[in-house]
């Protein structure tokens, strides 16, 4: 922490003494708050995109039978649906949050490499648009499924490959958002701002970033192993030659469990900077929750094959990933309770971000429950591929991630425009998501239980009652969701003016040290933190 | 805070991670080979180790139902008798018709899968034309033979065993009439 500053950022901002305007602004930006509004809005855009698939999705399965889609058409849908979310949605919706505040809250100037900073969000909208092209190539889109299993993904068409390149680039751009994170994280702090004093989501985005690191590269690989068996005669995934399509799905889920943490973890570093403003107390267990985030992050590579009890594995493989999946539950338990003992004799109020946040508590707690009912080896054979697993993916990543990412958007929004939300219509955007979220998702445990296997355009008639019912919600959870796009314009356009500490029980240093909004440029001198 | 310095040296460590990583998502294919041959769990089109136990069991009779398929090639592949009854210790030979109806010459590696599943590692084979990739000219026919031992340890609720082979196409591979082994 020596060289107290003045400097450091020259360099990277010389060419950026003024705001330029225009367009060109954001092309070239390189200032952590522009390239943080982007990753927002390029979420959102994709979240509507996925919106509209997951809603085709669900009025074939309004009823039984084919009326609206082809079959091949439904999985590409699936397919891209899932991406879209994951890659496109969830992921950059956290890199946005992480731009915007990590600085602040650390008391740097700006991110670490603000023109890789620039790349990174620049290469996202490519890769978008790879995805949509794909579904206009010869023979539609790839029907693989998000995962992109082998030998399918071997087999489909040229889809296949823009999807893979859309991987490549996403990959890149997430591996050098993260290298930027965690330098900035560990090299840019003000004086006296240590580690265990940090927030919470400073902490959640380091761990996060290692994570990306390690296993986006190893997702890269196993794309890359795809596209050579596809074009130039390897034979990673293919029996014949000698391979083994089976150590597709090993290498992937490698990348994938460490993933649901990647989408997970930020989202309890949004929830932990909620809870405790909305209940005027400092966080329960600051350093056991550091600690528990961590030893999730490292458990996360242990249990991979869960996803693949049904593959074919002998029997102790299967008992070993059993017993550290469940072991994940402990950390995930020791987040819950500080939460709820955060709360505990709080002087609770329940603005909009403390519903979400309560919202993600209840809900993603259910999911977590979930998969540990899934985590059971005899009970996963059962339920496997069914709907049950797409209840519960969906409680951990829309009730989970994307309620946190809810509250964090009302939390910060007066600090990132200077102007408050209007209150009422924040929280009937609250109410609506949960009550159609639950009708959409919750009976999806009912049709998984009976046996409605996912992935599927048609299904047996005892299932219509309920696939109706989530339907009807998620046409309901989808337009919400408009409202929530007009809460957030009106609050750009014509809010009223926010103060510089709107949330009185907001301690990090963006609520005490700066105004609202935030300047462009803040903490050109670090402020000094006792 | 610290210097730009510090920071590129950041940077470069982290990107040497991540290529590491990427090197590691490879290193997993061998990796994962050497564990599969280890524990034996995929030696599918390998021969058997020495059949030990060769005490033909009489009183027990188990069925092998065979069935043939050829994906994405056009090969007439069939078993030459679909069925056959057995005593466990047993040594069996039958044997499989393939022609190469298509109109150039490819290479076909068969792959076997049970049914049950579990019973898959029951059936000893010794000499099985999945061990090898065949070339198949134009035109050309083969009865191709299968020799195997059913182990007495096969579990006693399995009375039918069903052996499905499916020839799948071997992309690049020389087509010259010689005998490849199973690379990988
Ligand atoms: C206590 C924590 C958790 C446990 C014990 C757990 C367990 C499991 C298990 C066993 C499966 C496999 C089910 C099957 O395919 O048959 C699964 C699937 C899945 N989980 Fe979790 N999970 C947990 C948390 C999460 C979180 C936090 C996320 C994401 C934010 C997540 C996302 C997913 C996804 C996306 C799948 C489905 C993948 C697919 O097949 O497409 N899970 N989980
Ligand atoms: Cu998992």
């Amino acid at each position: 922490m020596e060289a107290v500053h003045g400097h450091t950022n020259d360099h990277s901002h010389d060419d950026h003494a003024h705001k330029p305007s225009g367009i060109m602004r954001w092309v070239q930006s390189t200032n952590h708050k522009d390239i943080g509004t982007m990753y927002l809005w390029f979420s959102f855009t994709m979240f509507l995109v996925g919106g509209v698939m997951a809603l085709i999705i669900r009025s074939e399965l309004f009823q039984p039978g084919l009326q609206i889609v082809k079959p091949e058409f439904f999985n590409s849908m699936t397919t891209y649906h899932g991406l879209i979310m994951v890659f496109g949605a969830i992921m950059p919706a956290f890199v946005g949050f992480a731009n915007w505040l990590i600085p602040m809250q650390i008391g740097a100037p700006d991110m670490a490499f603000p023109r890789m900073n620039n790349l990174s969000f620049w290469l996202l909208p490519p890769a978008a648009l790879l995805l949509i092209a794909a579904q206009f190539m010869p023979g539609g889109g790839a029907g693989v499924g998000w995962t992109l299993y082998a030998p399918l993904s071997t087999q489909a068409g040229p889809a296949m490959d823009l999807t893979i390149f859309a991987v490549h680039i996403l990959g890149m751009s997430s591996i050098m958002g993260s290298i930027n994170i965690i330098t900035t994280i560990l090299n840019m702090r003000a004086p006296g701002m240590t580690m265990m004093k940090m927030p919470m989501f400073c902490w959640t985005w380091l761990i996060t970033a290692y994570l990306l690191v390690a296993v986006m590269p190893v997702l890269a690989g196993a794309v890359t192993m795809t596209l050579t068996d596809r074009h130039f005669g390897t034979h990673f995934f293919n029996a014949a030659g000698g391979g083994d399509p089976v150590l597709y799905q090993h290498i992937f889920w490698f990348f994938g469990h460490p993933e649901v943490y990647i989408i997970a973890i930020p989202a309890f570093g949004v929830i932990s900077q909620v809870i405790p403003a909305f209940s005027r107390k400092p966080l329960f267990g600051y350093a056991s929750m550091v600690y528990a985030t961590a030893s999730i992050a490292i458990l996360s590579f242990m249990v991979w094959a869960h996803h693949m009890y049904t593959a074919g594995m002998p029997v102790e493989a299967q008992l070993y990933f059993m017993y550290a999946t469940v072991l994940i539950a402990v950390p995930t338990g020791v987040k819950v309770f500080n939460w709820v003992a955060t709360m505990w004799k709080g002087s609770l109020t329940f603005e909009t971000p403390m519903l979400f946040a309560l919202g993600f508590l209840f809900l993603f707690t259910l999911g977590g429950f979930t998969g540990l009912v899934l985590s059971i080896v005899p009970v996963d054979v059962q339920l496997h591929d069914t709907y049950y697993v797409v209840a519960h993916f969906h409680y951990v990543m829309v009730a989970g991630a994307l309620f946190s990412a809810f509250a964090g958007i009302y939390f910060w929004l007066p600090k990132w425009t200077g102007r408050m939300y209007n209150e009422t219509l924040g929280k009937w955007h609250f109410w609506l998501s949960l009550v159609f979220f639950n009708v959409t998702f919750f009976v999806q445990h009912f049709l998984g239980l009976a046996g409605m296997p996912r992935r599927i355009p048609d299904y047996a008639l005892q299932f219509a009652e309920f696939n109706a019912i989530s339907s009807i919600g998620a046409f309901g959870f989808g337009l919400s969701q408009l409202l929530f796009l007009y809460i957030v314009i009106k609050t750009i356009t014509s809010g009223e003016k926010a103060a510089d500490r709107q949330w009185e029980g907001a301690d990090s240093l963006e609520w005490t040290h700066l105004p609202s909004p935030a300047p462009w440029h803040s903490f050109e001198t670090p402020p000094v933190v006792k | 805070m610290k210097s730009e310095r510090a920071n590129r040296r950041m940077m470069t460590r982290l990107s040497i991670f991540a290529v590491a990583m990427f090197g590691f998502g490879f290193a997993l294919v061998p990796f994962y080979e050497k564990i599969c041959e280890v524990t034996g769990i995929n030696n599918l089109i390998k021969p058997a180790a020495a059949v030990v136990n060769t005490q033909v069991d009489k009183s027990r009779w188990v069925t092998l139902e065979f069935d043939a398929n050829a994906h994405g090639l056009e090969w007439e592949f069939r078993p030459v008798q679909r069925s056959v009854r057995v005593h466990p210790g047993e040594m069996i030979q039958i044997e499989y018709d393939v022609r190469n109806n298509g109109a150039k010459a490819v290479v076909g590696q068969a792959i076997p899968s049970y049914g049950p599943k579990h019973a898959a590692p029951f059936v000893k084979k010794l000499e099985c034309f999945c061990f090898k990739q065949q070339p198949l000219q134009a035109g050309e026919s083969k009865r191709m033979p299968v020799q195997f031992v059913l182990d007495g340890a096969l579990p006693a609720d399995v009375n039918t065993i069903t052996l499905s082979y499916t020839f799948f196409e071997v992309k690049g591979a020389s087509t010259a009439p010689a005998k490849g082994g199973v690379q990988g």
